[in-house]
């Protein structure tokens, strides 16, 4: 018998380890909790991409909701993330607030000669200092913002077509449901 | 087309693996010597099929050819040259590419160096790690292929991981897996003698060699892990218990058990069960470890992309290999108390409590990885236990070992004399306790920094001592074989460790500090002075990087240039400046500008002075060596006729077991 208990603990592991497995798929590794979910975003005050010499601040554009997504013209994920954006944009009920992240201003301008504006506005962040405040690991990341300035969905990574029906949608319906 | 036949080859590599797998162990069982002579071609083909898939796709990362996704994803056309052959091992698919080469190169070892063992045994082994190595493979090919084209092709690729764009882990990934993978060794051994129902003291002698190398590859990579994190991850550090440092650290535990339960069932024919057993769990923990950081159920910093699905699969392996190896131990283990009998003061006795000792601290190490998945599993919520518990477990468990290791030498197998242990708890006892008192006023009294200098004089005094004895005692030529050769040096190892630990953690001094140009800092006798920050540029980075003078007294120590580096994806890296010694390090790493628009103002710096810290990786070394020595020793080459006629006249052979 003694013998068998070497199998037998082992055997116990592949139990807590088969648990993992099935814990990961229910709950993501990968979200990472930001702290400012369902809080206030952070006061900012950037330039417009293309009219430099005016700025827009949080409270500019309190009173209607919109999507920040996160950009920059060196990251390959934005290229794959921004066909979704022209073809979904439309459809969700949001204006697309486009924020430039550490982007030297005629890059990002090329980029979107090239690809195409789905944004309403472009802000630009090019020392990147104020994406600290929203926490930003990376390009590409989205934050759905409502009237009142509270962020009320994240994403990291791109915006895939399976993200947005399945997340971003149902999080901009429950938040216009709230506040029409 | 070149990727394309390194798939072809992956795929090949996989047949030959399961036929190397399928036909020797089923004409060892069925005893027909053509099926079992399949098994050393099989293992040459296999090492050309993996060696060629890894060309290729080292290749693929020297012309950059971004039409490979995995190539896309982890170089970058501005990647320095060396580095593009290091981006191979950069992600989850490469480095499984080498695991399953390493696996290859051993097997290929192992068939070419055999010629003194049986062929059914040679069958066996060479068969069980065909079972590994189709597993691996079935992996790469299934779930983590390295060679999917994207079309069309990137036109620049993502970069790799700037933490690893660097010269200590181009020796790091392939020392550790060769390491991981050299346990395979003992361990189809184990399987074979099991399956065989005898364990041979021949056979034994045989594989002791194997252990040791691995041992020390394991060693090595390990050291080298721990360094790279010391002078890379900019805050001074050389260990974290972090899971997948854990994961490396359980089979070195159990490898050291092993290495010296070996020794006693070898000589003595005593522990067998426990040596067989320590075979299979040396390996099991080389592949729990891959598991853990692969399959996502432990988060870590340096985990790899998880996904559920190679979770599963690597978990259904583990399942059949491990679960089969243990079920087989259960039914077949020697169930005789075997080998030669012992009395409570002996060589066997002092063996028994070290290799007590470092398989409860394995389990220890074991249960604190997996304590945040236990947590999960009784929902306890997610329990972190970290560095506390493992601090005041481990050197708990190491104390009887650090206590008792000059004593080892000393005792002799079966029964061992007090006398010649009371001179050496009287000689090296005094010599430690006076070393201890002197140090006492050089450290201040720091009771750590003392019980390091206490440890290391007693550890090396005692070890001198032996060498002392079989000096004065043995006739010239046979004083020190290599396996006692390499047992003193990974044993003095022990002591330099041990005091690298102990001195640097207590006398270590770290500053966080502003320091404006000009500005100067004191520790102990070095001053350090801030000369500014200007712009450099790399081959495929950007980076500050400031001028740090260090004097002591009126003369110059070094001049030290830590930096803060961009790469082209807007990653930021520090990278900190050592000026290293023998009995200290300085260490300098860069913060933040005060002013983020003023570069040349003042700036956040981090200084560190670090005694003793390389006696850490010496030590380290040390042990590495030992290990490699040890597995040179003549005894364990013998030529095939000599193996037959000893085995014969063995002792062992009358004790055969049966289930």
């Amino acid at each position: 018998m003694s013998r068998l208990l070497p199998f037998i603990g082992f055997m116990l592991l592949v139990g807590l380890f088969g648990f993992g497995i099935w814990w990961n798929t229910q709950h993501d590794p990968n979200a990472i909790p930001t702290p400012l979910l369902n809080k206030p975003a952070p006061e900012f005050n950037l330039p417009k991409l293309y009219e430099p010499a005016q700025t827009v601040s949080k409270a500019d554009l309190l009173g209607r909701p919109y999507l920040l997504n996160v950009f920059a013209s060196w990251c390959v994920e934005c290229g794959v993330e921004h066909p979704v954006l022209t073809a979904e944009g439309p459809t969700l009920g949001v204006e697309l607030v486009g924020y430039n992240y550490k982007d030297a201003p005629d890059d990002a301008k090329g980029w979107l000669a090239k690809h195409g504006n789905p944004y309403a506005l472009l802000i630009a962040d090019e020392p990147g200092h104020t994406a600290i405040d929203f926490g930003v690991y990376g390009a590409p990341e989205s934050f759905l913002i409502d009237a009142k300035g509270v962020i009320r969905y994240k994403h990291i990574g791109p915006l895939t077509p399976e993200v947005v029906a399945k997340e971003l949608k149902p999080a901009i319906a429950a938040m216009l449901k709230e506040a029409p | 087309m070149l990727p394309e036949l390194g798939q072809i080859a992956l795929l090949l590599a996989l047949l030959v693996a399961a036929l190397q797998a399928l036909l020797p162990l089923l004409g060892a069982q069925r005893d027909v010597p053509v099926l079992m002579a399949v098994a050393r071609p099989a293992a040459w083909m296999q090492l050309l099929l993996v060696g060629l898939a890894f060309a290729i796709l080292t290749h693929a990362f020297v012309v950059n050819d971004f039409s490979v996704q995995y190539v896309a994803e982890n170089s970058n056309s501005l990647l320095p040259t060396l580095y593009r052959y290091t981006a191979v091992l950069g992600a989850h698919e490469g480095s499984l590419l080498l695991w399953a080469l390493v696996l290859a190169l051993w097997t290929a070892a192992v068939a070419r160096f055999s010629k003194a063992l049986p062929l059914p045994v040679v069958a066996r082994v060479l068969g069980v790690m065909g079972v590994v190595s189709v597993g691996f493979l079935a992996f790469l090919v299934f779930t983590s292929n390295p060679f999917i084209r994207i079309l069309p092709a990137a036109g620049e690729g993502r970069d790799l991981n700037p933490l690893l764009q660097d010269p200590g882990l181009i020796v790091h990934p392939p020392m550790l897996y060769a390491g991981y993978v050299g346990f395979a060794v003992p361990f189809a051994f184990a399987i074979a003698a099991l399956l065989e129902r005898r364990i041979d003291a021949q056979w034994l002698r045989w594989t002791r060699p194997w252990t040791n190398v691995a041992w020390a590859c394991l060693t090595l990579g390990i050291a080298l892990g721990s360094w790279w994190a010391y002078y890379e991850l900019g805050w001074g550090g050389w260990w974290f218990w972090d899971p997948v440092e854990n994961a490396s650290f359980m089979p070195w535990l159990v490898g050291v058990a092993l290495i010296h339960a070996q020794a006693v069932t070898e000589k003595r024919g005593s522990l067998r069960a426990w040596t067989i057993l320590l075979s299979i769990f040396a390996f099991s923990l080389s592949l729990l470890g891959t598991f853990l950081v692969r399959s996502g159920v432990l988060t870590s910093v340096h985990a790899f992309a998880s996904d559920p699905r190679r979770g599963v699969f690597i978990l259904a392996f583990l399942t059949i290999v491990v679960g089969g190896s243990l079920l087989l131990y259960a039914l077949r283990a020697p169930k005789v108390l075997g080998g030669k009998p012992f009395q409570v003061v002996s060589r066997e006795t002092a063996l028994l409590i070290s290799n007590l000792m470092f398989a409860v601290a394995a389990a220890m190490v074991l249960l604190g990885t997996l304590f945040p998945l236990i947590g999960d599993a009784l929902n306890l919520g997610r329990i972190s236990v970290g560095p506390p518990y493992f601090g005041f477990l481990f050197p708990l468990l190491m104390l009887p070992v650090v206590l008792l290791l000059p004593f080892g030498p000393f005792l002799r197998w079966g029964k061992g004399d007090a006398p010649v242990l009371k001179q050496l708890l009287l000689r090296a006892g005094i010599a430690a306790a006076a070393c201890a008192i002197v140090a006492a006023f050089l450290v201040d009294g720091q009771p750590k920094a003392i019980a390091g200098v206490a440890a290391l004089v007693w550890l090396v005094v005692g070890v001198l001592l032996y060498a002392l004895k079989r000096w004065r005692e043995m006739p010239r030529g046979r004083r020190y074989p290599a396996e006692m050769a390499g047992m003193l040096l990974a044993h003095l190892g022990v002591g330099v460790f041990v005091a690298g630990v102990l001195l640097s953690e207590s006398l270590s001094v770290t500053r966080d500090v502003r320091m404006a140009p000009g500005e100067s800092q004191r520790i102990g006798s070095y001053e350090f002075r801030f000369d500014g920050v200007h712009h450099t540029t790399g081959p495929n980075w950007t980076a500050d990087q400031g001028a740090v003078t260090v004097t002591r007294g009126d003369k110059q120590i070094a001049v030290m240039h830590p930096q803060k580096r961009t790469y082209p994806r807007g990653q930021v890296q520090t990278e900190s400046a050592v000026d290293a010694g023998v009995t200290r390090d300085l260490y300098v790493a860069l913060g933040e500008p005060m002013d983020a628009n003023d570069l040349e103002g003042a700036w956040a710096l981090r200084l560190y002075y670090k005694p003793f810290v390389r006696w850490i990786w010496a030590g380290g070394l040390l042990m590495m060596l030992g290990g490699l020595v040890c597995a040179a020793d003549k005894r364990f080459r013998l030529k095939r006729s000599a193996a037959v006629s000893a085995a014969a006249s063995d002792g062992l052979l009358a004790q055969e077991t049966r289930a």
